[in-house]
Parts: C-alpha cells; sequence; structure tokens
C-alpha cells in the first residue's frame, strides 16, 4: 500500500478517522490546529458527514465531546497546552463521570515556547487526572494510537489523553493506513448515572477511578508502544519518552546502552525496574518538564537518575539531536558559527494589517496619557508591542486585557484600554466584558475585528457578525458601542473616536473592524 | 543514499512548497522522508526553515543536527547564512541572492555577498530575477529547487511530477509556470558547475 506524506497532526486526524471517530472539536491554537483542520478538508470525513467544527474556546469543546460520547459516539477534541489550563475543568470531571463513546482529548505541547507563552508539559495533567496517555515517537505511532487509545477508552470507561509536542506535530512523514473501523451506533450509558457528579457518585467514582490505576499499568506493561531494548552496556540505562527517543536513536550507532521507550502511560512499573535493577545509571530522556524522572528520583533523590533536573540535560526547551549527544558524551560534529553580520528578523505585522491602523490612531489618542495604559491580549495585534507600533503594555493569557483593564481601573488609573482580538473576545472575552458592565469600569474596550483567527492560520471567528449584538446583550449602552475602519485615511476620525471614549466614564467598546489582508485569498481557496 | 537539507527563507516566501515538492517527490521514489516545518507566529515575516531528510534507510530525528546538513537551500540571501551552523564540512550553499529587506538593521549587500562567496562550495543566483525573465514571476522558489535539483539525488522527473501533484489542483497554468520555473534554475546550476 501507498503511504500517505503526513504531518504528525495529520496523522492523529487519519487516525482518528479510520478507528471509528464521529466528532471532531477543538479551539485553533499552534502546534494542534492542523488536527482539526485536516479533518474539516478530508473527503471521506465529509462522506460521511463526521462532525468537525471549531468551538467558542476548548473548555465547550471537552463539553461538547463528553455530550457526543454520552450518547456512545467516538470522538476527538484538539487542543493546544495552554488551552488545557481553559479545559481544566471539564477535562478534571471528565475522569470521573469517563468516557461512553471513546474520547481522545488530543494536547499538543509547545517546548521551547516557538508560539506560546510558556511552556507546560500536558502530560501532568493526565497524572493529575489519574487518567492514561499516549506520546507518540513518530508519525506512524500517531496514526496507530488513536485506535488503541479508543479501545482502552472504552474499555475503561475513561478519557485518554494524546500529548503531543511541536516538533512531531510539524513534522512529516509517510504514513501506512490500517483498516477503516465503523463508527459506534448510539447508545446511552449503561450505568445510568455514570454522568451524574452529586457528591455521592462522585465519590464512588473516584474510588473506581484509584482502583482501576493498576489495570492501566497493566495495559502500559504490554503496550506495543512501550519496549525494552537490550544492550550490552550496562553502565547506563535510558528511558526515552515519545519524541526524545528519535534523537537517542539518531544518536545511538556510537553508543549500546538498554533503553526503555516509553509511549504509553502510567508508567509500566515493572519494566522500570527492570532497566532500573539491570543498570549503573539511569538516564531520563523527555521532551517537555522532567514528570518521569522527578517519580523515579523521588523527593529525597535518588542519585542514580539523571536528566534534567540535575542539569544532565537543560532544564527548559526543547530536546534535539546535539543535546542528546552532548548528554551521551560524544564528540561534537564539527560546524561553523552563524557569520556575525546575520541579523535576527522577527515576525512583524504584515504590511497593510489593519491592526497597524488600528494602534496608530489609538497611540495618538492616548499620547497625552503617556506609556503603560494598554491592556493586551493574544493574537496577531500582540506584535503591536514591537517597534515601531509600541502601542501595548501586555499580553498575558486569552482574556486577561479585559480584566486586567478592570482591575488597574478599580485601583483607580485611568484611562485603563483594553485591545483583543475578535476570536479572543469570543473565547473568554465576554464574562469579562460582563464583569465591567456589572460593576460600571471605567474602561475602553478595543475589539479589534479582523473577520478571522488570524495569528493561527485563518479558522472562522466564532463571533463573527454578532460582535455589536454580544455587546449590547451584555448590557453595553449602545451609544458607546462605536465602530470605525482602520484605514489612514480615516485616522482623524478614529482618533476623534477614541478620544470621546476615553473621556466617556463607563464601559466603551470601539470596534475597529477591517478584514485580516488575507482573508479574502483564504475564502477564495 | 542520504541527503539532510536545510529550507530556508521568510515568512510568506514558499519555501513549504520546495518542502512539499521535494518530500512528494522523495516519497513517489520510494524513499524515507521526514520534514519538520515551521507553522504559527514565526511565518509572520519572521524567519522560517525547514528541516528536510530524505534516506533510503529509516530516518530517526525529524531534526538535523548542527554540522550534519547535506545542503543548504535558502530564497533569500541572509537567511542562508542563519542555519550556517547546520551545514557539514562538504556540505552546499544554495541562495537566491535578492534580499528581502523588512528590518531595519539589515547588513550591507556587498558584504553579505562577500560572505556567501567565502563558502568554497556555493551557488548564489538572482532566482527573481529569473523567474521574472521567463515570465513566471511569483516562481522564484521553483528556480531555487531547480537550482539545488541536480544536487538532490532525485530523479529531475519525480521533480516535475512533485510539482504536477502539488500544483495540479490550481490549474494548468499554474503548472507549467513552476515548470518552467524549475528548468531555468536547473539550467543555471549546469552553466555554473
Ligand atoms: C487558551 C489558548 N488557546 C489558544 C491559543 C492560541 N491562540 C493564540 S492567539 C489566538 C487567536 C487569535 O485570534 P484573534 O483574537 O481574532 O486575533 P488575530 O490573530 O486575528 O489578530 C489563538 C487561538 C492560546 N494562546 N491560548
Ligand atoms: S495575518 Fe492578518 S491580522 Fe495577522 S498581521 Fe497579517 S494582516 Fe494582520
Amino acid at each position: 500500500m501507498k503511504k500517505l506524506l503526513l504531518l504528525g497532526n495529520e496523522a492523529i486526524g487519519q487516525g482518528a478517522l479510520d478507528a471509528g471517530l464521529s466528532g471532531a472539536y477543538g479551539y485553533p491554537g499552534t502546534p494542534s490546529t492542523e488536527i482539526i483542520e485536516y479533518i474539516q478538508r478530508n473527503p471521506e470525513a465529509k462522506e460521511r458527514d463526521v462532525h468537525r467544527t471549531w468551538s467558542t474556546n476548548e473548555k465547550t469543546a471537552l463539553e461538547s465531546a463528553l455530550g457526543m460520547s454520552y450518547v456512545g459516539k467516538r470522538t476527538i477534541i484538539t487542543m493546544k497546552h495552554v488551552g488545557l489550563n481553559v479545559a481544566a475543568d471539564a477535562y478534571m470531571n471528565s475522569a470521573l463521570t469517563g468516557a461512553n463513546g471513546g474520547i481522545i482529548v488530543a494536547v499538543a505541547d509547545d517546548p521551547s515556547m516557538h508560539s506560546s507563552q510558556n511552556e507546560q508539559d500536558s502530560r501532568f495533567y493526565a497524572k493529575f487526572a489519574l487518567m492514561p496517555a499516549f506520546e507518540p515517537s513518530d508519525q506512524q505511532e500517531a496514526y496507530d494510537m488513536p485506535r488503541l487509545a479508543y479501545e482502552i477508552s472504552e474499555k475503561y470507561h475513561l478519557p485518554v489523553m494524546m500529548r503531543l509536542t511541536t516538533r512531531l506535530s510539524h513534522s512529516r512523514a509517510g504514513v501506512l493506513r490500517n483498516s477503516i473501523l465503523e463508527e459506534n451506533k448510539m447508545h446511552l450509558p449503561e450505568i445510568k448515572d455514570q454522568f451524574m457528579l452529586l457528591p455521592a457518585f462522585a465519590r464512588k467514582k473516584y474510588k473506581h477511578l484509584i482502583a482501576v490505576q493498576k489495570d492501566l499499568e497493566m495495559e502500559s506493561e504490554n503496550s506495543p508502544f512501550n519496549k525494552y531494548i537490550e544492550g550490552t552496556d550496562k553502565s547506563m540505562g535510558i528511558i526515552a519518552c515519545g519524541l526524545a527517543y528519535n534523537y537517542l536513536m539518531e544518536n545511538y550507532d556510537e553508543c549500546n546502552y538498554p533503553i526503555l521507550k516509553i509511549g504509553q502511560y502510567p508508567l509500566p512499573k515493572k519494566q522500570i525496574q527492570n532497566i532500573f535493577n539491570e543498570c549503573d545509571e539511569i538516564l531520563v530522556l523527555e521532551e517537555g518538564m522532567p514528570l518521569v524522572e522527578e517519580m523515579l528520583k523521588g523527593f529525597l533523590g535518588n542519585l542514580k537518575i539523571h536528566g534534567r533536573l540535575d542539569g544532565t540535560l537543560d532544564r527548559d526547551g526543547e530536546l534535539n539531536p546535539m543535546k542528546v549527544r552532548k548528554t551521551l558524551g560524544l564528540p561534537k560534529l564539527s560546524s561553523k558559527d552563524i557569520p556575525e553580520l546575520v541579523s535576527g528578523r522577527p515576525p512583524a505585522l504584515c504590511v497593510g494589517c489593519p491592526h497597524t491602523d488600528s494602534y496608530k490612531a489609538l497611540t495618538e489618542a492616548m499620547k497625552e496619557y503617556g506609556k503603560g495604559h494598554v491592556f493586551s491580549d493574544i493574537g496577531c495585534y500582540t506584535l503591536g508591542y514591537l517597534s515601531p507600533h509600541n502601542a501595548i503594555d501586555t499580553c498575558v493569557d486569552m482574556g486577561a486585557s479585559i480584566s486586567m483593564a478592570i482591575g488597574a481601573s478599580d485601583a483607580g488609573f485611568f484611562p485603563a484600554i483594553a485591545t483583543i482580538g475578535d476570536s479572543t473576545f469570543g473565547h473568554s472575552g465576554i464574562t469579562g466584558l460582563l464583569d465591567a458592565v456589572i460593576q460600571k469600569s471605567n474602561i475602553v474596550i478595543v475589539i479589534l475585528d479582523n473577520d478571522i483567527t488570524a495569528m493561527t492560520g485563518m479558522q472562522d471567528s466564532q463571533v463573527n457578525g454578532k460582535i455589536e449584538q454580544i455587546c449590547e446583550g451584555v448590557g453595553v449602552e449602545k451609544e458607546h458601542i462605536r465602530i470605525i475602519n482602520p484605514l489612514s485615511r480615516y485616522h482623524e476620525e478614529n482618533v476623534k473616536v477614541f478620544k470621546e471614549e476615553i473621556a466617556y466614564t463607563g464601559v466603551s467598546v470601539v470596534i475597529p473592524r477591517r478584514p485580516c489582508i488575507h482573508v479574502f485569498a483564504k475564502r477564495k481557496k | 543514499m542520504k541527503k539532510d537539507i536545510i529550507l530556508a527563507g521568510v515568512g510568506g516566501q514558499g519555501i513549504l512548497s520546495i518542502a512539499a515538492i521535494i518530500g512528494t517527490a522523495a516519497i513517489e521514489s520510494g524513499l524515507h522522508l521526514k520534514q519538520a516545518e515551521v507553522h504559527g507566529m514565526s511565518q509572520r515575516g519572521g524567519d522560517v526553515q525547514s528541516h528536510l531528510r530524505i534516506s533510503d534507510k529509516p530516518i530517526h530525528s525529524d531534526l538535523i543536527p548542527n554540522g550534519g546538513a547535506d545542503l543548504i537551500i535558502s530564497v533569500e540571501p541572509m537567511e542562508s547564512l542563519r542555519y550556517i551552523p547546520y551545514l557539514s564540512e562538504n556540505g552546499w550553499l544554495i541562495t537566491n541572492t535578492k534580499a528581502f529587506v523588512n528590518i531595519p538593521d539589515y547588513p550591507d549587500y556587498g558584504e553579505l555577498m562577500k560572505t556567501i562567496k567565502s563558502f568554497p562550495n556555493h551557488i548564489a543566483l538572482d532566482a527573481d530575477e529569473i523567474a521574472k525573465d521567463i515570465g513566471s514571476p511569483r516562481s522564484m522558489n521553483m528556480v531555487v529547487l531547480g537550482a539545488a535539483s541536480t544536487f538532490l539525488d532525485l530523479s529531475y522527473e519525480k521533480l516535475e511530477e512533485g510539482i504536477k501533484i502539488i500544483f495540479g489542483r490550481k490549474g494548468e497554468k499554474i503548472v507549467d509556470a513552476n515548470l518552467k520555473a524549475i528548468k531555468a534554475g536547473k539550467e543555471f546550476t549546469k552553466q555554473y558547475k
């Protein structure tokens, strides 16, 4: 059979489809976005009418998937690592309700923060929730794992995490397809109270969740994705998780240590015990944070265990073949430095971007108040912090712009401005707006409406065409919802609108509205 | 057979199409392939790179180690130098010479070209100009791919097939423009060598 050339993300999408997927939910976020995009444009998914939409945020996505699982169907939810923070309430509780139809929570982590505001390791969430997790090392495993993940999810009535990292999500390789499984028929949970978490039921379910841990461990012992590889040099044993296994194998010609490759959690205790007994020292290679290393080392610190915690490897940032090579004590390959004249080329707002004109007008209107007044958020418009714009002051988490402006204004700070993108507003700005309206905060909220979720590659924005109605419905006075056209020819008018709304004491919303310059090309495709 | 290639450029210049075509050609030739690319934030006018590995044996790492690349293929001259640490001792540097200036501190052009030419194994061509001359101004990236084509250990026909597969959706005219561009790039290298 011919191989498909797929990104790690696409391989998961194809793997889920071929394993009987009925519905995919998610919120865009690099590096996770292509899972849903792949399912959306897949002709077989279209033919089967697999449900495949973006949700307003990661929490609503996970809850929708729970509903689909409740009626017996297999689903996948996708998000980036910080999205799991947003979905965390639903996620933690879904470990107690469990699944009826199989559930895969696919989370893509971004070590080294290529496109993120922090680096976190989602395996900690899986451990926290006592959920099984899969961590593919290559595209073929990314394709193969959903099948076993659904099997385990339905066997133990538990959602299952699939944890990815940037390099696998965004790397392509040939993938061989398996047979295609039928979708589940609709059926309600056999146990009537399965999705009922009143305390009396929840306590029972928690005991049950704890009790099945042994079985999950046994699944890991027998998993095709956990593999013990004999080696002759027992001075060191290497535990390699997910992608780290590849960086090890890249250098493995030159050494011969026993290896335990990990692709399924909870950790297989017997196999770990085995390598621990057999080898003098243990090196743990894991992409992200030192989860396995910390578990093995324990609080008092077993001196035989090495990894990111004791500085054998860098504590932060993603792994690569060079870091692993160095750790194995192998000589460096010869290479030259970057010539000195090469200068940095940071990302920037596109020429002609609507945000540029919005910021120009806002900055001019704010001139008399000095620096430090503009709370912003996450999206293309965050690049407005950089020169030559220098237009905003903060970026923390999605939705924080509005709530932080409220807090600053509560402390007597004036003016307090929030700038937030349309998709981000829908994701988690509306609740902040409600707070502002209820306590009549003196803030100006600028909703930068470029028609689309641009930063993550042009996904539809859930609030498209509804922003004014939402603001009005939440209670913003109609006269203080102002729509402007961010074009340089309207600059003076726009400055005036900003000034008027800054002068108004209360909640104002200014909506600069002009499509991202790439929207047209995208829609034409 | 093993080729480790760094593709370099600025977001929007089309290095992912080069990667897709080489990748398709490699798969069509029954070879193993891994290709790591950059999505998201850095695509907004920032530097972008892709690690492309082709081999007749299974490939482990998605990333090429420093000092391991057989080729750097760049659609922008300064960007070609950013990845010098990856280049192996006998590796080749193949780059477009047309600068893409979207930063205030872009280096002196003369110095830049001098640095590029200080690498004994280099091919430098004004791919923008060549693309314009042959009437395919938007196919600069395929000119660069053409210039690199003889270094890839892939048959030229497979690369053409790759272009047809990747651009087929966009219509015959675009396929032809790109086929012309890759040919022009190949001719350049033939004369240069
Ligand atoms: C919780 C969370 N989910 C997803 C992301 C990824 N992400 C960053 S910005 C963004 C949306 C940007 O869209 P919008 O607000 O419309 O601004 P634009 O980029 O269009 O200017 C997303 C989804 C994130 N940073 N955090
Ligand atoms: S992609 Fe669109 S919104 Fe983002 S910087 Fe470019 S023009 Fe602006």
